[in-house]
Formats: structure tokens, sequence, C-alpha cells
């Protein structure tokens, strides 16, 4: 008779716990991997969603639907060509949700890459927390003018549409021209939303009009939130300048185009802040979108961009919008060939390629510099239906700027 | 300028009175802080922009489908969800303690389906968004309506509760609840009366503001606020007093944009929320309760 006594037992139990884990492991990394695992947590509900729904959402989606049609990711090194595999979340719009579930996608669904949340606030809260995971860091919407020292502390993340500057800069450059060519007169008002996005770049655009020679007749700031902007249009209506600028948010940006119009209000150039890109613009604004300039644009004359509008379309029933949409698809073509030019899922290796390598995207062929994306569309203008490119940090404009704008007219 | 400035100002006041009222009622007289109130004014504007969309539907007449709508809705949700929280609450405090909470979680449900169906873009579309010159400013027609049936509504719900025997029977709940049921007033009849009520301003609200506002999903508890801002200030449960304090809030938003400073705006709505609690702590039109 055999007699099992307590520590036998306890033995045994250890050891098959100890296989267990050693098999499943295994089974984890090895040959028969059946998918590449991508995670991410994205604004579904609350303040960001929004934005998320325009810019970040439906590009993960038609991104993965693109590479899974096409059959998916070759590892070379592992000589499969593997689908995508998404797991998702909602991180209600939160910072610290957003943290927490980067930090259970590397640890508790052990997914290969993590993709960001939208927006700049959410990428620079998760920075630290990709950092410490050692999860490369593609932020396609976030716009700071800290990226150079945020690229160099998190060497793994990557910072793709450009700071403050850059926009306020291009804009400013783009009007010297026109009032070189007495195009538009010496005067500027400016509004802007007292947040982030708007404090940014009034913060850069002030000093560069004084600059330039420019009389800012008008530059205040209104909170977030204003839904009635009679006020301010009725007011800079009376100062004579050729030029507004409003570094708005999407309602807000909305509001001012439909009191210009109700006001009569018609500046030579009526450039608004974030949402003159979007699809909804030229339904919300009717025939007087046209003429409109606005933060981004895209090339219109490239047939990569026309095809993404297509297949955009096609799935989400709507075109993306013509600033951080294309940039978030070509970050993410950008992750694909990397991981494609490494033949394997190792992160390091492919956060190196990415900061070196060049890569074939919808924006053309692009080499990151420092960690940044630097070839971007900076002023854009509504023209015959698109939202063309009128600056660009690298290249000419895609279209001459038209000034002045065709009058609103209030007809409907 | 002073002149155009105070035009403007009360076209402002109007879109804020117009939000408010309806809340005003759901909180003065059925007792319930309904957090889902900027939420049924988003469907209101989604059923709205649908039926514009879709069926090219008039706004206006959208408004004999949507604000009946509303009322139904409304009548429903207080029959299934409110009615037992405010039959088993031993008084006012308690039962609102537990609205709160109810319709904090309509809240979701209202906005989850929004989300579901139209997605979390901005929508909008322009109606009536054509300027009308008045003593020389010009307004836009659609802030104009606004304004019109903000007025309209207030004084003649203002009417309806001062000069008739239905209307003292909600003000007799809304100031005494414990003893109107004394001299025969079946409280909880008016009170899921006066909330679905409420529910069919709030959806006239959404209708009106849609058409010159642009708005998404999520976007309903900026209105709840607003609203709620306006209800305190003008006296809980008081028609009159949502109207008056809407207008305030217009007015001293629109002065301030215009000869202050814009950015200054939401600090001087808030001081002059506070100067007139501080004056009249139960509100413009409000009375001390016990």
């Amino acid at each position: 008779m055999t007699t099992y006594r307590r520590r036998t037992v306890l033995r045994g139990i250890g050891a098959s716990a100890a296989m267990a884990a050693v098999l499943g492991a295994g089974r984890a990394w090895a040959q028969d991997r059946k998918a590449i695992r991508i995670g991410y947590a994205v604004s579904k509900t609350g303040n960001n969603a929004a934005g998320a729904g325009i810019t970040t959402i439906p590009n993960y989606l038609l991104w993965v639907k693109d590479v899974n049609d096409a059959g998916g990711i070759t590892l070379s090194k592992l000589g499969v060509t593997l689908p995508i595999e998404v797991v998702e979340y909602d991180d209600r719009s939160s910072a610290e949700e957003t943290v927490r579930a980067i930090e259970r996608l590397a640890t508790q669904d052990q997914v290969d890459f993590i993709l960001p949340s939208w927006g700049t606030g959410a990428n620079l809260a998760a920075g630290p927390t990709f950092d410490r995971f050692g999860h490369p860091q593609l932020a396609a919407t976030a716009v700071t003018d800290m990226a150079p020292q945020v690229a160099q502390r998190w060497k793994k993340s990557f910072w793709m549409l450009g700071g403050g500057h850059d926009y306020a800069k291009a804009l400013v450059d783009l009007l010297v021209k026109q009032r070189d060519a007495g195009a538009i007169n010496n005067k500027v008002a400016i509004a802007s939303v007292a947040d982030g996005f708007g404090i940014d770049l009034s913060k850069a655009a002030t000093p560069a009009f004084t600059a330039a020679g420019f009389e800012l007749v008008y530059d205040k700031s209104y909170p977030l939130g204003t839904t009635d902007f009679a006020p301010i249009i009725n007011e800079v209506a009376g100062l004579g300048a050729d030029t507004f600028a409003a570094f708005s948010y999407p309602p807000d940006t909305f509001a001012l185009t439909q009191q210009a119009v109700v006001a009569n209000f018609n500046p030579k150039v009526f450039y608004l802040g974030v949402g003159t890109a979007f699809p909804v613009f030229p339904k919300i604004a009717g025939p007087n979108h046209d003429g409109v300039m606005g933060i981004g644009g895209i090339d219109p004359d490239s047939p990569e961009m026309t095809a993404y509008f297509e297949r955009h379309t096609a799935l989400v029933g709507q075109a993306p919008d013509s600033w951080a949409s294309a940039v978030t698809y070509a970050s993410l073509q950008i992750l694909q060939q990397a991981i494609e030019s490494v033949g394997d899922v190792d992160r390091d290796a492919v956060a190196q390629a990415i900061a070196t390598g060049t890569f074939k995207t919808i924006l053309g062929d692009v080499k990151l510099v420092d960690n940044q994306l630097r070839a971007l569309w900076t002023v854009g203008q509504w023209q015959d239906g698109k939202f063309v490119g009128l600056a660009h940090t690298e290249r000419a404009g895609a279209r001459e700027p038209v000034v002045p704008k065709p009058p609103f007219s209030a007809a409907q | 300028m002073l002149l155009s400035a105070i035009l403007t100002g009360l076209v402002l006041g109007g879109t804020y009175a117009l939000v408010a009222m309806g809340l005003t009622l759901q909180y003065g007289v059925a007792r319930i802080m309904n957090l889902a109130y900027g939420d049924v004014l988003i469907a209101a504007a989604f059923g709205a922009l649908v039926l514009f969309n879709v069926l090219g539907l008039n706004p206006l007449a959208s408004l004999l489908v949507v604000v009946p709508a509303g009322f139904a809705l409304s009548y429903a949700v207080y029959g299934v969800v409110l009615q037992p929280l405010a039959a088993r609450s031993p008084d006012r405090a308690s039962l609102e303690v537990d609205s709160i909470l109810a319709t904090f979680g309509l809240l979701f449900v209202i906005q989850g389906v929004a989300l579901v169906v139209f997605g979390s873009g901005f929508m909008g579309y322009s109606f009536l968004a054509v300027p009308v010159s008045i003593l020389g400013t010009t307004i836009a027609a659609n802030r104009l309506l606004a304004l019109g049936l903000a007025v309209l509504i207030g004084g003649g719900l203002y009417l309806l509760l001062a000069r008739t025997r239905w209307g003292t029977a909600i003000r007799a709940v809304a100031v005494a609840p414990a003893s109107a049921p004394l001299v025969g007033i079946d409280v909880e009849r008016t009170a899921r009366f006066a909330f679905a009520l409420g529910g069919a301003l709030a959806a006239a609200g959404g209708v009106v503001v849609s058409m010159y506002l642009t708005f998404n999903a999520t976007g309903g508890v900026i209105f709840t606020m607003k609203a709620l801002i306006v209800v305190i200030m003008g006296g809980v449960g008081n028609l009159l007093g949502a109207l008056l304090a809407g207008l305030i809030l217009g007015l001293v938003e629109t002065l301030v944009a215009s000869f202050v400073d814009p950015g200054l705006t939401l600090a001087a709505t808030y001081l002059i929320f506070l100067a007139i609690l501080v004056v009249r702590p139960a509100g413009l039109f409000g009375r001390i309760a016990r």
C-alpha cells in the first residue's frame, strides 16, 4: 500500500504548476502564434469621443481591415504572414483610464504593440507608461512644441503632428506673401479658445504676426464651451482687418462660421482651427465653406491619398478629416513597414526601425527626424470641395491660396 | 453699440431660458434632479436632424413630432424608473439623492444609444441662418426664434400655472407636496405630468438649438450644467424665474464679451450667479422651503 504524505502531494502540485507555466509561456510566443496582437484604448465616450471618432478610431479600423484583407503582416524571421488581432478598450476620455488600459494591454493582454489614444493631452499623459513597458508610441494626434524634449525623454515615442509654432509660423508666412502682393491689408484679428490648443497657437502666432509687421487689431481668447460668437464677430467686423484667424475647437469653428455668415462679415482671409478640415464642415457651412482656410490640408493630386479617401468612405461612411486622419493612417503604415523590415515583433528593433527607416505612406515617402514627423501640411483651404494644402513644412503648397475668398451668402 | 450688445445678449439669454425651463419644472415640481436632462435635449436635436436630413422636414414642423415624443418618453421614464423611487422615499432630500443616481444612469443609456446610432462626430445643419435686422443690429433668425419661443412658452405656462385650476394643483405640489393630498390633489399624477412636461420643453429646446449649434452624442452635460445654473438662479420650479435668469445670464455674458473681454464671460457668469444667491439664497423667485 502506498501512502501519500503531504509533502509529496505538495511537491507534485508544485511541479505540475511549473510545467503548466512553462508550456503556457511556450505556447504564447513560439511558432504557433496565430496573429499579431494590437491593443488600443481609445475615447469612445466622453469629451474626446468626437475627436477620436473622427480621426483615430476609423483609421485604426481601416488599417486593420486593409492589412488583414492583404493577408496580414509578414514576419520573415518567423517565416509567417499573420493577420492582426485587436484588443480594444474605451478610456472614457480620462487620462488615468488611458494609462490603466495601457498597463493592462502590456501586462495582462500581452499585446505585441499598443496604439495611442486621441489627443495631445492623452498622448503626453500616456508617454511614461509606454516608456515603462518599452512599447513604441506613435503619437499621431498630438500637437506639441515639447515634441523634441519628450522624444528625448521617452526614446520610443514618435511625435507626428508638429507643434503650435509650426502651424502659426506657416500661417504668418503665407499671410506675409499675400500682404506683400497687395492682396490683404496689414490688420489681423485673432480669437482663440482658452484651452491647450488655442493657447499654444496664439502664444506662437501673436509674436510671429508682430514680428512680421502686422498690426493686431484684436487678440482675445474666449472660454471653452462658448456657443455665441456674436459679440466677437460684431466687434471684429468693425475693425477693418482683412484677416480673421481663430484658433478654435470644432464646435466653435462651426459657430464662428455661422455667425460670420449671418453678420455678413467677409474678411479676405477667414482662418479657423480644429474642425475646419472635418468632412462635416461643408455640410454645416453649406456653400459658404468654399475659400475658408484652416489648420491641416492634404495633397489633392496624390493618387494614394485619393484611394485612401475612397477606402475610408467605403468603410466608415464618411471621408476622413483632412488633417490628422491621414497622419494617423500613415503612422500605422510606418509601424507595419517597420515590423516587416525587422521581420519579428521585437519592440526594440521595431522602434529602432521606425526612427531610422524611410517609409512609403499615403503622405508620400517619409522619414522621421529625431523621432518626429516633420513633413506636414500646415495651412489648408477649402477649394472645389477639397481641403487642399496651401503650405507644407518641406515642399511647396499643393494649390495657390484663393484670396480674397468668395463672399459669404446668407441665402439658404 | 450698447443697444446692439443688449439685443444680442437678450437673444442669447433666450436660448438659455428655453433650455432651462423644462428642468425647472422637473426639479421644482416632480423633485427629480434630472442629470439626463441635457441628453434628452440632445436626443431631440438628433431627432430634428434626422427628420430634416431624411424627410426634409422643416425643423419648425418637426417640433410637432419631437415635442410630443419628448413628453411621451419622459412620461414613460417617470413611470418606469422614477415613480418607484418617489413612492419609497420618505422625504424630499432622499428622493433628490435617489433621482440623481437614477438619472445619472439614464444619462449613460441615452448617450450610449446615441453613440451607437449616430457615432461620436459633430452633427449640425443650417436652418433659418439668415440675418434679421432689428434697430440696426443684425441677429440670426434662428436665435431670435429661440428667444421668441422661450418668451412664448415661459409666459404661456406661467399664465396656465397662475390662472388655471390645473396650474394651481401643480404649484401646490411644488410648494407643499405633503399637504397637497389633503385637498384632493393626486401628487403622483401631477408630478408625473410635470416631469413629462419638462421633457417636452427639453425636446423643444433641443429642436431649436439644433438649428444653430453643432452638437454630438456626448454634449448633453453642457446643457444640463447651463440649465442647472439658470434654474438655481431663477428659483427652483419657477418658470418666470428661469426666463429672467436666462436673460440676465445672456445679457451679462454678451456685455462682458463686448466691453470687457470675451475671456471673462465664464467668470462673469459665476460672479452674477454668486451675487444673486448671496442676496436671494433661494434664487430670484424662489421661496425657502420650510
